[in-house]
């Protein structure tokens, strides 16, 4: 509960801010829908497993938003969010039948190999997906508004503001549900599991389905916000982004993934403009930091702290 | 009767050690089985093969007339047929009554993404569990940092309450203290009891064979040497000589159990 407040304080800065600093206003939704990214490598992480690939989804989800905007003219924000969120959904339904299999390095290398393959894809078919210059997707109305920029981005982030809340409160309620629990134990003890006849992978098979929609929400709100999709959503090093955020945060609670998106998109964007040559060594120095004397992340420091 | 577990020639070798040496091995329903054998002997091996965590070069195993030789190790866990560890297997990460109530869970195929945990099982059952294996108190402690001889309780429990035909024990009492053996083989045996449960279980003590088993079958290099009556398995010479000999009653250490996926440590 405690961690549900904090995310709603949270949320409310956000917004606040965004509205005293209209500059902040889309670098904010760009790192909420980040969190929700994060949340979704949180929720393996949880089981013990890291992806290297899950931008992937975030791209996938990006892509089918700019396809679907551009066959469909006049189609609804709202619905381009939501066929995206499926599609990407039904991809890890699929992929996940797949990877479900594995653990570890092997599962982690595999999503890698995966996303390598889609980002290979969107560069190679140049006349379908513009290739690495990617595709605009010019702004539709959302929730029936034909809106201005400005107007656009504020539903926007209250749509996104809205989406963590709920989301936080289902993933929540999930890890604390049969199938999330049995999911944590994946973690600690994948045989015992199959010794009370529980499919080890089908309940992984469930958490990569869910990771991989949270992923893709978070593309599709991306490639909303941004008005532009390329297949750099989808490469590696964006993987690898998310796993940062995840490890920064901390998987103690779904606020973890959040506040680490936020922390982690301000500290890249400032230490960019102020300290141009040295941000990647500002951002590893932080990592090294919160694995030092925060292995647990902001969320395990603060539930350790009982905060949250 | 018919069997409830059988094996014909069943055999077994890693590399040039023989684990399994033409085991035909029977059980009725109802019979509580001592396994003894020196370290080594191949008794857990044993256990592994019947429980699907590994397959053997030959032979066949049926449990309740059915042949499983080729089934996993989950589908023989529905069938009713379940098992502890040597080396107790929990969810370390888990509090103690998470597991039993994961267990539960399990048994009764709740699998809500939604729905608490602890609302989906009965706590009734859970806490009548907890008192019988005596870890109420500690009931909210993380099942990792349990003693030893806990740990093997927790362990023997969240295969129990699956309500099996048969529970097979892997050494319940080892790394427990002597006056606690006989307190947990009495809380255990009370339990197998009232659920009317068919068991097997591996045991080092002397006394604690032959005053729980009805049956006891002694291991010597992968063979079984004797089966019958404790009385007379335990009065044979050559099971006197070879298994009671020096370092009976002592307990062996771990260092084998296969790992089905990972995560056994
Ligand atoms: N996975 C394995 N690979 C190779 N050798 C093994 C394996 N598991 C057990 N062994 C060997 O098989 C023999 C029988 O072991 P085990 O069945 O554990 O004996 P017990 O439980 O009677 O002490 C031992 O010599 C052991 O070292
Ligand atoms: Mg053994």
């Amino acid at each position: 509960m405690k961690g549900i407040i904090a995310t709603i304080i949270l949320l409310t800065g956000s917004v606040v801010t965004a509205f005293l600093l209209p500059h902040l206003k889309t670098p904010i939704i760009l790192a909420l829908s980040y969190g929700l990214a994060a949340l979704g490598i949180s929720v393996l992480m949880r089981a013990g497993q890291v992806s290297f690939g899950h931008a992937m989804y975030v791209c996938l989800a990006a892509y089918s938003v700019a396809f679907i905007a551009k066959a469909y003219p006049g189609i609804d924000g709202l619905v381009l969010i939501v066929c995206g969120v499926a599609i990407s959904t039904i991809a890890g339904a699929i992929i996940g039948i797949f990877v479900s299999k594995y653990r570890e390095i092997f599962f982690g290398m595999l999503n890698l190999a995966i996303s390598m393959v889609l980002f290979a894809v969107i560069g190679k078919y140049y006349n379908i997906t513009g290739g690495s210059d990617g595709m605009m997707i010019s702004r539709p109305s959302f929730i029936g508004f034909e809106l201005e920029r400005d107007g656009f981005e504020t539903l926007l982030l209250i749509t996104t503001t809205v989406s963590i809340l709920l989301v936080t409160y289902f993933i929540e309620r999930f890890f604390n549900s049969p199938a999330g629990k049995f999911l944590c134990a994946i973690k600690t003890n994948e045989t015992r599991l199959e010794y009370i006849g529980v499919s080890a992978r089908f309940v992984f098979w469930k958490g990569y389905v869910i990771s991989s929609s949270l992923c893709g929400l978070a593309g599709a709100i991306f490639a909303l916000v941004q008005g532009l999709v390329t297949p750099e959503m989808g490469y590696w090093l964006k993987s690898g982004e998310l796993v940062f955020i995840s490890l920064l945060g901390g998987v103690a609670h779904s606020f973890g993934a959040i506040i680490g998106a936020m922390a982690f998109e301000f500290l890249k964007m400032y230490a960019a403009i102020l300290m141009t040559d040295y941000w990647h060594m500002i951002l590893g120095s932080t990592l090294i930091l919160i694995i030092y004397f925060a292995p647990g992340g902001i969320s395990g420091w603060l539930k350790n702290k009982k905060y949250i | 009767m018919s069997d409830l577990l059988k094996t014909t020639n069943l055999n077994l070798s890693f590399g040039s050690i023989v684990v399994a040496d033409n085991i035909d091995f029977s059980l009725k329903e109802g019979e509580r089985l001592a396994v003894i054998g020196q370290n080594g002997a191949g008794k857990t091996t044993f256990i592994n093969i019947c429980t699907g965590l590994i397959r053997p070069d030959s032979g066949n195993i049926y449990f309740a007339d059915e042949d499983i030789t080729k089934k996993s190790a989950r589908a023989i866990v529905k069938m009713g047929m379940v098992r502890s560890f040597q080396l107790p297997q929990v969810y370390s990460e888990h509090t103690v009554r998470e597991c039993i109530e994961l267990s539960l869970a399990a048994r009764d195929n709740k699998t809500s993404l939604f729905k608490s945990l602890s609302s989906c099982v009965d706590q009734k059952e859970v806490y009548e569990v907890l008192t019988s294996i005596q870890l109420l108190d500690r009931s909210d402690v993380l099942a990792g940092s349990l003693p030893e001889g806990h740990k093997k309780l927790l362990d023997i429990a969240m295969a129990l309450v699956l309500r099996p035909r048969l529970l097979i024990m892997d050494e319940p009492t080892s790394g427990v203290s002597s006056q606690e053996k006989h307190e947990i083989m009495r809380i255990l045996m009370g339990v197998l009891d009232k659920y009317k449960v068919t068991s097997i279980f591996v045991e080092h003590d002397i006394d604690i064979v032959s005053q729980y088993a009805t049956r006891v079958a002694a291991w010597i290099s992968g063979a079984i040497a004797a089966d019958g009556a404790p009385d007379m398995v335990l009065n044979d010479p050559v099971i006197q000589e070879q298994v009671l000999g020096q370092s009976f009653s002592r307990t062996e250490p771990n260092m084998n159990t296969v790992k089905l996926v990972k995560g056994v440590s």
